[in-house]
């Protein structure tokens, strides 16, 4: 700890700054800003827990400080505000991203095996079950 | 002498996970998140020109007869300090580059323009990415070639490394 105080210090002598991958602007005017609406905030809140921030993949876009985390926000406040629902925002983001970008999978054959792994799985075991259950009678 | 092969099962099925797990764990999926937007005509979008004496960029500015390379950047994104000599090499092969500037101000774009050189016709200003999601763009810098009839043919993401000229020229004269 201390070896690294003295780092920072020698850098902030010399003039150096850790390298910065922000932005200086300020943010998307709805990134940080509710809907007037309460029924379209709140609509627009539980989509954005929905979705996945890009630049910081394990949060959602409700969640994340990134400023394309406040980009995305800001475009799906405006849209719901524009009267689309939710769906047709994660549709259209899908559209650009694929459906990673949803925490909400869909059924389409990337994600096939994920809906019918558990079933094959259930039905697996089931077999399994009954089989024994005969072999004891 | 079957029954006792049989008891094999569960090991083998645990160095199967395990070999798996090893696999995977040493070679870690790619997070780059590609655009669905590559073969479909380029997105309605619209950048204002961010510097007074250069165009801004629109999606009526693309697909006019001509292929043209769009490149994502910004002043304070530092992997583009080392794409800047590489697309400037881009432009003396015959590439027209255009810029969309993200989240950025034109006092530091312009310094970012003298202090690495300046390959673009035309920079459009993307204050709040709505550019950049429009074309399924996850960062900069980030690149796109579309096509004289106007589809996105191509998608580069990060910066375009020099061993990697080759490959971009290529997608290039594949877009005439």
């Amino acid at each position: 700890m201390r070896l690294f105080g003295t780092i920072m210090v020698a850098a902030a002598a010399l003039g150096l700054s850790p390298a910065s991958a922000d932005s200086s602007r300020p943010p998307a005017p709805y990134a940080y800003k509710q809907l007037a609406d309460p029924q379209k905030e709140a609509k627009a809140t539980k989509l954005m827990t929905e979705l996945r921030c890009l630049v910081c993949q394990g949060q959602s876009i409700h969640d994340s400080d990134a400023e394309m985390a406040g980009d995305m926000r800001h475009l799906v406040r405006t849209r719901i505000q524009a009267g689309e629902t939710p769906d047709q925002v994660r549709a259209f983001l899908i559209s650009r991203y694929g459906s990673w970008v949803s925490y909400q999978p869909r059924l389409d054959r990337e994600t096939l095996v994920l809906w019918l792994a558990p079933i094959v799985l259930l039905a697996g075991g089931a077999i399994l079950v009954f089989r024994r259950i005969k072999v004891r009678r | 002498m079957r029954r006792k092969l049989w008891l094999l099962v569960p090991l083998l099925l645990f160095v199967g996970f395990v070999a798996a797990a090893a696999w995977r764990l040493s070679a870690p999926p790619d997070t780059s998140i590609r655009s669905r937007m590559v073969g479909q005509s380029v997105p309605a979008f619209t950048a204002a020109a961010l510097l007074p004496d250069r165009p801004g960029l629109a999606s009526v500015d693309l697909g006019n007869g001509k292929p043209r390379l769009v490149n994502f950047f910004a002043s304070w994104c530092v992997p583009c300090i080392a794409e800047a000599p590489v697309l400037l090499d881009l432009q003396k092969r015959g590439v027209v580059i255009d810029a969309v500037a993200l989240r950025d101000n034109p006092d530091d774009v312009r310094e970012f323009l003298a202090n690495h050189g300046d390959p673009f016709a035309a920079i459009g200003s993307d204050p709040i990415g709505e550019a950049q999601i429009a074309f399924g763009s996850a960062g900069v810098p980030e690149s796109f070639i579309i096509d004289g009839k106007g589809v996105i043919r191509y998608q580069h993401i990060g910066p375009i490394a020099p061993e990697q000229v080759a490959e971009v020229m290529a997608e290039w004269e594949k877009a005439q």
